[in-house]
């Protein structure tokens, strides 16, 4: 299959490996961002092919395993009012909120429903005119312009019966506080591909320069994964910092200026909470204030919802790359898909997913 | 159990639900999605509560032997039930009435056995146009004259608007097993070759496609089907050595493969790269972040062979119309029992796990 398989192949995978192999002199501590990413590194079996210098640390961006627990609460407090058509992407549905999650209010007879766009949540709005429709608006800058263009439509048709639950966060401002937390130890970081496509990577210059660390924009082949590896480690191993681009067939320096544009317009940076990380400052978007009637927290009078989280699962650990899953005491026994203790158990870019899916137990 | 010599009732709430009601206080759609909670609802449920070996051997269809008075060899009967609550009811390639009838015969064929007779069972929703019926009915009719198979009893109920998708469809089936074929999952043995007969994923994908509105450039029709006849082939070509067939239907190929691994408590070893896969389908799931081995099949079938035989067996496979993208995707090992492994396109292992519920499209 075109534009899939020639970044699949294993001739080209082992050239990759041996370039690694060849390159690499001593210990190096890789995080790749993207929730994305680590599970093709472990669908394809890429973290077992990579000599043993080299250590992957799986980063915070799983839009599903950041997004706080009480918004979680809110989001299954609004999807059970009445006359609600409550819509997500379908990885939101299995998370954990404190007591139940959005499945099981579906199941109890909640209008909750699976959407692959949030214009396809607008649709449902101008045709359920009687229905409050209300979009859970999660993700990073990746989601954010077609959230923020659900957003600017609705205002332009005077719906009044459409709304998000709102809660992006940024990329940059969490590469920071990993970077400045006295624990740390990445020393090198593959970034996401498809958020640098929407905001390109100006943004980790001043990063890459303040931490003396390189970044790798990076993709989520197999064989984007092992060139990102690759140029990261040569990087390290040259003693070189700054930005490279190894995606370059998406991703430009200045990214997409007209979705930005619009993200601008719709949304402001604003403070965030972190599951399982904390409160970040300016990590993440709210609505500005000409938007705030599409605010669903406010409209729903949920806002004052707050949760604390499961004090045994280490979820905020794992994300910023201090632990691996396998080093939970809960992982696959306390904390299964069945069983979640946290989110990254359950989504499809969760590290404890990919580990338990792929069978990484240890 | 005893009821006791008094007429007391017996103390239901004496019974616990093996399943902690605290965990799963109701049903959920993952519960039938054919993955790990499906499996936990059979075995830690219904099995234990109506046990018995027929039920215990956990195929496709039971397999019953009949009685006999002379001592002769028995003739043993294959036993399936399926029901069928496929929205929309018309889909391309099909509809909820052929997959009725292609269900049911698929997995009496999954037993090695021919087909005697199917019962249909309806239940119908008040607002039902006629004419769907109808189609459905007709449908049905012609799905069950191509395999040669009488729907010989049946039954009708209605329930209320709003109580059902416009029509639920149970069909049951038996049939006889030729007295050489002995298909068990439990008989699935380290050296076996794992054979699919076509490319996989296209049911659950060109379902997925009408459902949620979704269009490629390339249509998508599902490949329900009936097997009786492929299967028929593949007996005479593999004879004894097809040990396992299995229509990997809900829960997809992985399903299929995981259950085997834990009957017949062997390793199965997969090869990406070969199993195949139509570009379109390879491509819905790309974008939608699905993985097409836990997509459900109507029209394939998994058959783990003797080595000696795979090679006559896949031959016997591609000279059906149903059979002609067959493939040899893995093999049966002695290690890791009980867990299937696959090697990545890249060269990597990795575990092919049980799916957990239903699978979900992802964010981004």
């Amino acid at each position: 299959m075109r534009f899939v398989d020639e970044y699949r192949n294993e001739t080209d995978a082992q050239k990759l490996l041996r370039g690694i192999m060849r390159t690499v002199t001593r210990p190096w501590t890789i995080m790749e961002i993207c929730g994305g990413q680590t599970h093709t590194l472990i669908k394809s079996g890429i973290d077992r092919l990579l000599p043993p210098e080299i250590t992957l640390v799986h980063g915070p961006g799983c839009p599903v395993c950041v997004t706080p627990l009480e918004l979680i609460d809110r989001a299954i407090a609004i999807a059970r009012q009445p006359g609600v058509i409550f819509t997500s992407f379908g990885d939101m549905l299995r998370v954990p909120g404190s007591q139940t999650d959005l499945l099981r209010v579906k199941a109890q007879g909640g209008d909750v429903r699976m959407v692959y766009s949030p214009l396809d949540a607008l649709k449902l709005a101008r045709k359920h005119p009687d229905h409050q429709v209300v979009f859970f608006a999660v993700g990073f800058e990746t989601t954010a312009p077609g959230n923020a263009m659900a957003v600017w439509q609705a205002k332009q048709l005077g719906l009044s019966n459409f709304s998000i639950l709102c809660s992006h966060v940024l990329v940059p401002p969490a590469m920071e506080a990993i970077l400045s937390s006295p624990a740390n130890t990445v020393q090198g970081f593959l970034a996401a591909g498809h958020v640098c496509s929407v905001m390109g990577y100006w943004e980790y210059e001043p990063i890459a320069a303040r931490y003396h660390i390189p970044v790798v924009v990076t993709g989520f082949e197999p064989l984007d994964l092992l060139q990102g590896i690759y140029m990261t480690v040569r990087a390290l191993e040259e003693g070189r910092v700054g930005v490279e681009n190894q995606y370059s067939r998406a991703v430009s320096r200045e990214g997409n200026r007209s979705a930005q544009q619009l993200m601008a317009q719709v949304f402001q940076v604003s403070d965030r909470k972190w599951r399982g990380i904390g409160a970040i400052p300016q990590s993440g978007y709210s609505l500005r204030p000409e938007f705030a009637a599409f605010d669903a927290g406010q409209r729903f009078g949920v806002a004052g919802i707050v949760a604390a989280e499961s004090p045994v699962c280490i979820a905020g650990q794992i994300m910023q790359g201090l632990k691996k899953p396998h080093d939970c005491p809960a992982f696959g026994t306390l904390c299964t898909p069945e069983h979640p203790l946290g989110a990254p158990m359950v989504s499809s870019e969760g590290a404890c997913a990919a580990y338990y899916q792929y069978g990484r137990a240890g | 159990m005893t009821m006791g010599d008094s007429n007391a009732p017996a103390d239901l709430l004496a019974f616990t639900c093996p399943i902690p009601i605290s965990d799963y206080p109701t049903i959920t759609l993952a519960h039938g999605g054919g993955g790990r909670l499906t499996q936990m609802l059979i075995e830690k449920m219904l099995v234990p509560t109506f046990a018995n070996p027929a039920l215990e051997a956990l195929h496709d269809g039971a397999v019953l032997g009949l009685p006999t008075t002379t001592g002769e060899a028995q003739t043993r009967l294959a036993f399936s039930t399926d029901s069928f609550v496929v929205s929309p009811l018309f889909f391309p390639g099909g509809d909820i009435g052929s997959l009725a009838v292609h269900g049911t015969v698929n997995d009496l064929a999954m037993c090695g056995a021919r087909p005697l007779a199917l019962s249909a069972g309806f239940i119908l929703e008040e607002g039902l146009a006629m004419t769907d019926l109808w189609r459905i009915v007709q449908s049905m009719g012609q799905a069950a004259q191509r395999v040669g198979v009488p729907i010989a009893t049946g039954d009708t109920k209605v329930v209320d608007h709003g109580k059902g998708d416009g029509i639920y469809i149970n069909t049951s089936g038996v049939g006889i097993i030729p007295a050489n074929v002995h298909i068990s999952p439990t008989r699935a043995r380290p050296g076996d070759v794992v054979i699919v007969s076509g490319r996989i994923a296209v049911h659950g994908i060109a379902i997925m496609s009408v459902r949620e509105g979704l269009e490629f450039e390339t249509a998508l029709e599902s490949d329900s089907a009936p097997l009786a006849d492929l299967v028929s082939r593949v007996l005479a070509a593999g004879s004894e050595g097809v040990h396992v067939l299995r229509d990997p239907t809900r829960g997809g190929v992985s399903s299929a493969l995981n259950e085997i691994a834990g009957q017949a408590r062997v390793g199965i070893r997969l090869v990406e790269a070969s199993i195949p896969i139509d570009d379109a389908v390879r491509g819905a799931c790309e974008i939608l972040g699905l993985d097409p081995l836990y997509v459900a099949n109507e029209g394939k079938c998994i058959a783990i062979v003797a080595r000696e035989v795979a090679e006559a067996v896949l031959a016997a496979f591609r000279e059906d119309p149903l059979g002609q993208q067959a493939a040899i995707i893995g093999e049966v090992v002695p290690e890791h029992p009980s867990k299937v492994y696959m090697r990545s396109r890249i060269g990597g292992m990795r575990v092919v796990d049980m799916l957990s519920g239903e699978q979900l499209p992802r964010i981004c």
